[in-house]
């Protein structure tokens, strides 16, 4: 079984920013792994830490103020921390990619298309110029758009074309890990759908390891294998896709899914978790959903919920779930 | 259609550019009955906050009517158009932007109150802003806050309870949930609900997001590139839609559950641009249906079943 090797293992990461008045805690021990070919969904609000774990993954932290406190990103049974500057630029594209958000700032607005994808080529595989301007175009037609357009500049292609070129990019030189950062929030959703399943080809054809983090659970339910709900630095609940979707346990993955509009029955009143995401600054003890869970108790306040197991693959961090702990969430309260 | 509230004859909106005319707006009509929402969706560009705003007369437009309470706000001046204003306001999408830096809550929610004249002291003022604030769900510790040091959903909170401070019977609400995360944003939809359900307010809702909108609208537009291409009411729109482009707008909404997935309909390319368009359909060039006459004749936008308006001659 070729999948359960992981590709990238990530064991107790601490991310801090050290600012002039306050410490962010932006990541708070968090562990996971992607096999090959399977995708992750890091789900999570704005402040959940999504982006600075991505960005420690590919050691593209700011520092200043970024600091990584702690942790192992295991990759190819090494800790890509011990690399050096060199093995890590050549590790960067090659081997581990990443997609940003915003397509339109991320492209070289004077170089053309084909140019940008042909330097990753060209950098990395150590490939002549025609060479590579041949595997531009053939990344070009994989993502969906003509080859001739290579020597076009980005300002001549609209968002989804861009972004795909941001894809195409990334994929140049197949590497083994995939990370994307909000991929379509910045797309139409015809545009999305588009995108979403040049991805989707992708990972069939390649057998790419992927993280997608979204803010958006319909576009996990498309294309993710596994999904990590992310909450104030931590992953409180995390599990298959068919775990997470149809028998999550968390109170905050509930509230998650109580919050959307429900395209079947639409004059349901929304549920939405009360309150604001605490300032990561200044995080609440013991558990740090507490002052939004409507089942928390005293020792929610205090004591800081440790992984409980419903199955080889499906865990939270709730006391809820502990034995003892006074808090209850009855079987049938969640659903 | 003796109830409606609003109704926007042919309006057009067409903007200068240097490689020619863009046709943001091109020929939309339609009405909306009083304490009801009509969504208006449709994907960048298609000239829904450019309706929006024509309506409100924030942009002039180039031609139409829009008649409010019988009368046509287009030919209003400016005294005129001023005490109508305080009947119709508008929810920005943008809770960072949309708001003064350097006033403080307070002042922020007190300012409309004060370019209509509705109070006479300070204190009556006051009583009135910490009256909204309450409504909104602002605690009143934020009374002297300034806008950078609260977070988007409360923004937008600020920015709702400005527009109820003149206790408007019509809101625009332009995209007023998508700036912000998902439990925040049903926060805000709540509470626009509840707002509608206490104060018989109709709203224009506009909106990207097809699921928000069938959520919160009781008649939905469909726009592509300035024309109407289908209206229905929300649950006929979302059960039969007729229009193709409605068709692929629908099924590549993200569902966020893993059962009963609809086949996507995958549309080839992209938008193209609102810029001295061709004749025709201007879904044409994306259309798989599309036939010889689409890119020749404009459709005509008709009745094809009770209350179901589209703009297709596949329906002809």
């Amino acid at each position: 079984m070729e999948h359960e090797i992981s590709e990238l293992k990530v064991e107790n990461l601490v991310v801090r920013y050290d600012t002039e008045d306050s410490i962010v805690h932006a990541v708070n021990d968090v562990s996971f792994e992607v096999p090959k070919s399977i995708t992750m969904g890091l789900v999570g609000e704005t402040g959940a830490g999504k982006t600075t774990t991505a960005l420690a993954i590919m050691r593209l932290l700011p520092d200043p103020p970024a600091k990584m406190i702690s942790g192992k990103i295991m990759f190819n049974g090494e800790d890509i921390n011990s690399y050096s500057e060199v093995k890590m630029d050549a590790t960067r594209g090659q081997e581990i990619s990443m997609v940003f958000q915003d397509p339109m700032s991320s492209l070289n607005p004077v170089m053309t298309v084909g140019d940008q994808i042909a330097e990753v080529i060209m950098l990395h595989q150590n490939k002549s110029k025609k060479e590579a301007a041949l595997g531009a175009e053939e990344m070009l037609r994989m993502v969906g758009i003509s080859s001739d357009r290579a020597n076009e500049y980005p300002h001549q292609f609209s968002g989804g074309m861009k972004q795909r070129v941001m894809i195409a990019i990334a994929l140049a030189c197949n590497p083994k890990i995939l990370i994307a950062d909000e991929p379509t929030t910045a797309l139409d959703v015809t545009i999305q759908a588009q995108v979403l399943s040049v991805m989707k080809d992708i990972k069939k054809k390649y057998d790419t390891a992927m993280i997608l983090i979204t803010h958006d659970l319909g576009v996990v339910a498309d294309i993710c294998d596994t999904v990590a709900i992310m909450y104030a630095g931590r992953i409180i609940e995390f599990g298959t896709i068919e775990e997470i979707f149809d028998d999550y346990k968390h109170p905050y993955t509930k509230g998650l899914f109580g919050s959307l509009p429900n395209l079947e029955r639409r004059n349901e009143k929304l549920k939405p978790i009360k309150g604001i995401m605490p300032d990561p600054s200044d995080l609440p003890a013991g558990c740090h959903f507490h002052p939004r869970c409507e089942y928390a108790s005293e020792i929610c306040k205090t004591m800081v919920p440790e992984r409980i197991y419903f199955s080889k693959t499906h865990y939270v961090e709730c006391l809820g779930y502990k034995k003892g702990s006074g808090v209850e969430i009855k079987g049938g309260d969640i659903k | 259609m003796s109830e409606a509230l609003l109704q926007v004859n042919n309006l057009v909106k067409h903007f200068k550019t240097k490689s020619g005319m863009l046709h943001a707006v091109d020929d939309i009509s339609f009405s909306i009955e009083k304490h009801k929402t009509l969504g208006i969706v449709g994907e960048s560009g298609c000239g829904k906050s450019t309706t929006g705003r024509c309506i409100l007369r924030l942009h002039e437009s180039t031609s139409g009517e829009v008649i409010f309470e019988g009368k046509d706000i287009l030919k209003m001046n400016k005294k005129e158009l001023k005490a109508i204003r305080s009947q119709m306001q508008i929810i920005f999408q943008d809770p960072f932007s949309s708001l003064n830096p350097r006033k403080s809550v307070s002042e922020l929610i007190g300012e409309p109150m004060r370019l209509h004249g509705l109070y006479s002291s300070n204190f009556e003022r006051d009583v009135k802003v910490l009256r909204l604030m309450d409504i909104v769900g602002l605690a009143p510790r934020f009374v002297n806050s300034y806008p950078h040091e609260l977070d988007g959903g409360r923004r937008q909170r600020i920015g709702i309870a400005r527009v109820l401070a003149l206790n408007p019977k019509f809101i625009v609400c332009d995209e007023p949930v998508s700036a912000l995360d998902v439990s925040i944003q049903a926060q805000i939809l709540n509470l626009l609900n509840e707002l509608q359900k206490e104060r018989g307010i109709t709203y224009i809702f506009i909106t990207h997001d097809l699921s928000v909108v069938n959520y919160f609208s009781d008649e939905i537009l469909v726009m592509y590139l300035g024309k109407m291409m289908e209206q229905a009411p929300s649950e006929i729109l979302f059960s039969n839609p007729l229009h193709p482009y409605t068709k692929a707008l629908l099924s590549a909404i993200p569902i966020p559950s893993i059962h009963n997935r609809p086949e996507r309909i995958l549309l080839k390319g992209e938008t193209h641009s609102p810029i001295n368009p061709p004749p025709g359909c201007r879904f044409a060039p994306r259309c798989s249906y599309c036939m010889d006459k689409c890119r020749k004749i404009t459709p005509v936008y008709k009745e094809v079943e009770e209350n179901h308006f589209i703009a297709c001659h596949l329906y002809e």
